[in-house]
């Protein structure tokens, strides 16, 4: 992908972003007897970020470039973060260890194809090292 | 006469057996808490403060201020290792210290760190003992203007902080301002941005944010390729791990630059350690001669921050001792500790009770000292870290980060917030938004827009009161000026072929 283009949709986010803001804002007090309102302070940040994603929408229109982004390795990233996420969704039904452990046998055995017997150590070990260290000995609570 | 007088009663109460014990107690517990991300200096206090009523006021001071500062000593660690920031000062320590590490110069930042809080930390001490309540009294002139003003300077080093582009990096930090807003408004009780989710009510969590952006982001962007897959660089050898003269010299104007800015912002309440850490990093790099290297692993980018941070320290108990004004939440649980003994912290406090300040003033070059003892031979221990290989050390990140956020609010929504700031932390990098910016945004937003409603609540809606008073205004125009600095085409281009090479 281009850099222009994902300049040109980054812009266009946060733009939409900025539009998002000001609508939201104008709807709070801008100016109250007391001074300024919620709405003050968000309005300015938000036409701000209108106009700034605008020259940078325009900019990647006017200077295409040549410029691009390697997003060859971005599908392993996205596995990881993809991981990650499934792991925060079973912190509820099976805490923080057993999910915690699962992450880290994916990433080990999946992500750096390492085997299975490594992957299995670390993710024990990982889980163990977390409990002692954490719940036994700072009695921090675990999720 | 009288500060030698004090000082030498000070030693007395602080040399006792009992004290030194307590000192290197709270030394060693801030420099744990400072480590562990999520266990911060105030909740620790807090939960010890019980058991200090058994103890004698000036041994559990001595103790609670050892793990205010060993804390700050400590917090470098997992940013410099890990990229992990434990607290928002310590965010500007990862810019250049987690470049180190990566750069095989671990044991050399984390040895920078600890010499550059000790010699800051040191000043800060200098600075109780010698101005204390004069400067106390300047720092009551500071108003919500000047305040705007000093927020206003600390959001300006966007400047300093952009990468290539200066629009992104500015819209980025427009996005930490919108996070900062959201939650409910001080002034109205208006819940703004919180799209009807009650957990959004007390707002973004600094912790949450910046543990997504910059270590779930970094461990991301580095699972791109399997080819990582071996330990990051760690030289062998005990001198390799170290400072080396060349970066104590680099670093001589950084020690100055941390110890007198940290020290003067820790003295304005509210004002905060962070602030003080971003700005000494910008004023750094503004004045250094090789500024197209910062963020990209040098030592004065590392020594400035820390220095700031661990001086402020010093400057933040003036305020809380001499005027009984806490200027954050740590010094708010130490003012609540001196009150339950017993003790008034005001004007009148140094007078009344020149054994406790003393004792802990003397107490604080003792427990700096000690700091710097225990943490330089830990550097190369802890510099062994690296040595972990990334299948493992990355699944570790991500689990500190997890528990870090989660003991922070014992929330699980906050978890999710974090996998998601970290997916943003990603894209920012591909998409080459810096991500300082956005943490800048998010840390003094709040601050800015309290100070900004504040200043115009007194003026009656007038801006002109920004300008009207002397400090604001040289601060104002002070910011103007850097802002203004990339509109002149020869500072840019000077500024993007630096960023080329």
């Amino acid at each position: 992908m281009k850099a222009a283009k994902a300049d040109f949709c980054s812009g266009l986010a946060l733009g939409g972003l900025g539009a998002y803001i000001i609508a939201t804002a104008a709807r709070w007090e801008y100016l109250g007897p007391d001074g300024p309102g919620p709405g003050f302070f968000p309005l300015w940040y938000g036409v701000a970020m209108a106009a700034l994603s605008l020259a940078l929408v325009f900019s990647s229109i006017k200077n295409p470039g040549s410029d691009l982004i390697d997003w060859s390795g971005a599908g392993r990233a996205f596995s990881a973060w993809g991981a990650l996420a499934v792991s925060v969704a079973a912190l509820k039904l099976a805490g923080f260890l057993v999910s915690f452990a699962a992450l880290s046998f994916f990433i080990v055995a999946v992500m750096y194809r390492r085997p299975v017997w490594v992957a299995a150590a670390v993710a024990i070990g990982g889980a163990a090292g977390f409990y002692l260290l954490f719940s036994l000995a700072l009695d921090v609570k675990l999720p | 006469m009288d500060v030698i007088s004090g000082l030498l009663q000070g030693f007395a109460v602080a040399l006792q057996p009992l004290n030194l014990l307590w000192c290197f107690v709270g030394v060693v517990l801030g420099t744990v808490v400072g480590v562990m991300p999520g266990l911060g200096p105030p909740a620790t206090i807090a939960m010890l403060l019980p058991l200090t009523f058994l103890m004698n006021p000036a041994s559990a001071m001595i103790m609670l201020a050892g793990i205010y500062y060993g804390a700050k000593y400590g917090g470098s660690t997992t940013s410099i290792l890990l990229n992990v920031p434990g607290e928002s000062a310590s965010v500007a320590t990862c810019f250049d210290g987690y470049q180190m590490a990566r750069n095989g110069r671990a044991g050399a930042a984390l040895g920078i760190a600890a010499i550059a809080s000790f010699i800051a930390g040191t000043v800060g001490v200098v600075g109780v003992m010698l101005i204390a309540p004069p400067l106390a009294r300047m720092a009551l002139a500071f108003s919500s203007p000047e305040y705007f003003a000093l927020m206003a300077l600390g959001l300006a080093m966007v400047v300093l902080l952009a990468g290539r582009s200066m629009v992104k990096a500015l819209l980025a930090m427009l996005v930490g301002l919108w996070l900062a807003g959201i939650g409910t408004d001080l002034f109205s009780q208006t819940s703004r941005f919180t799209f009807g989710r009650m957990e959004l009510l007390s707002g973004v969590d600094f912790v949450v944010v910046a543990i997504g952006v910059f270590a779930i982001g970094e461990v991301l962007a580095n699972m791109e390729g399997r080819k990582a897959a071996e330990s990051l660089p760690v030289p062998k050898g005990l001198r390799n791990l170290l400072p080396t003269m060349q970066d104590l010299k680099d670093s001589r104007f950084a020690f100055v630059n941390g110890s007198v800015v940290g020290f003067l912002i820790g003295v304005l309440p509210g004002a905060g350690s962070t602030i003080a850490s971003f700005i000494s990093y910008g004023l750094e790099k503004a004045v250094s001669r090789r500024p197209e290297q910062f963020g990209k692993g040098v030592v004065e980018g590392v020594a400035a921050p820390e220095g700031a941070n661990n001086a402020e320290t010093g400057g933040a108990l003036i305020p809380m001792l001499t005027l009984g004004i806490p200027g954050s939440s740590t010094t708010a649980v130490l003012l609540a500790a001196l009150v339950l003994w017993g003790f008034k912290p005001g004007p009148l406090f140094i007078p009344e009770n020149p054994a406790m300040f003393w004792g802990l003033v003397a107490s604080m070059y003792i427990g700096n000292l000690m700091l710097l003892v225990l943490n330089l031979p830990l550097v190369p221990l802890f510099a062994q870290v690296l040595r972990t290989p990334v299948y493992i050390l990355y699944p570790l990140i991500l689990g500190i980060s997890v528990v870090g956020v989660y003991s922070t609010s014992g929330s699980l929504f906050d978890v999710w917030l974090l996998a998601g700031f970290g997916l943003l932390g990603y894209l920012m990098r591909k998409l080459d938004y810096p991500s300082a910016p956005l943490i800048l945004g998010l840390v003094l937003g709040g601050a800015l827009e309290r100070a900004l409603r504040q200043s115009l609540m007194m003026s009656d809606g007038s801006l002109s009161i920004l300008v009207s008073r002397p400090v604001s205004a040289v601060m104002l125009s002070l910011t103007l000026l850097i802002l203004l600095i990339p509109l002149f085409n020869k500072f840019n281009a000077w500024r993007l072929k630096a960023l080329d090479n």
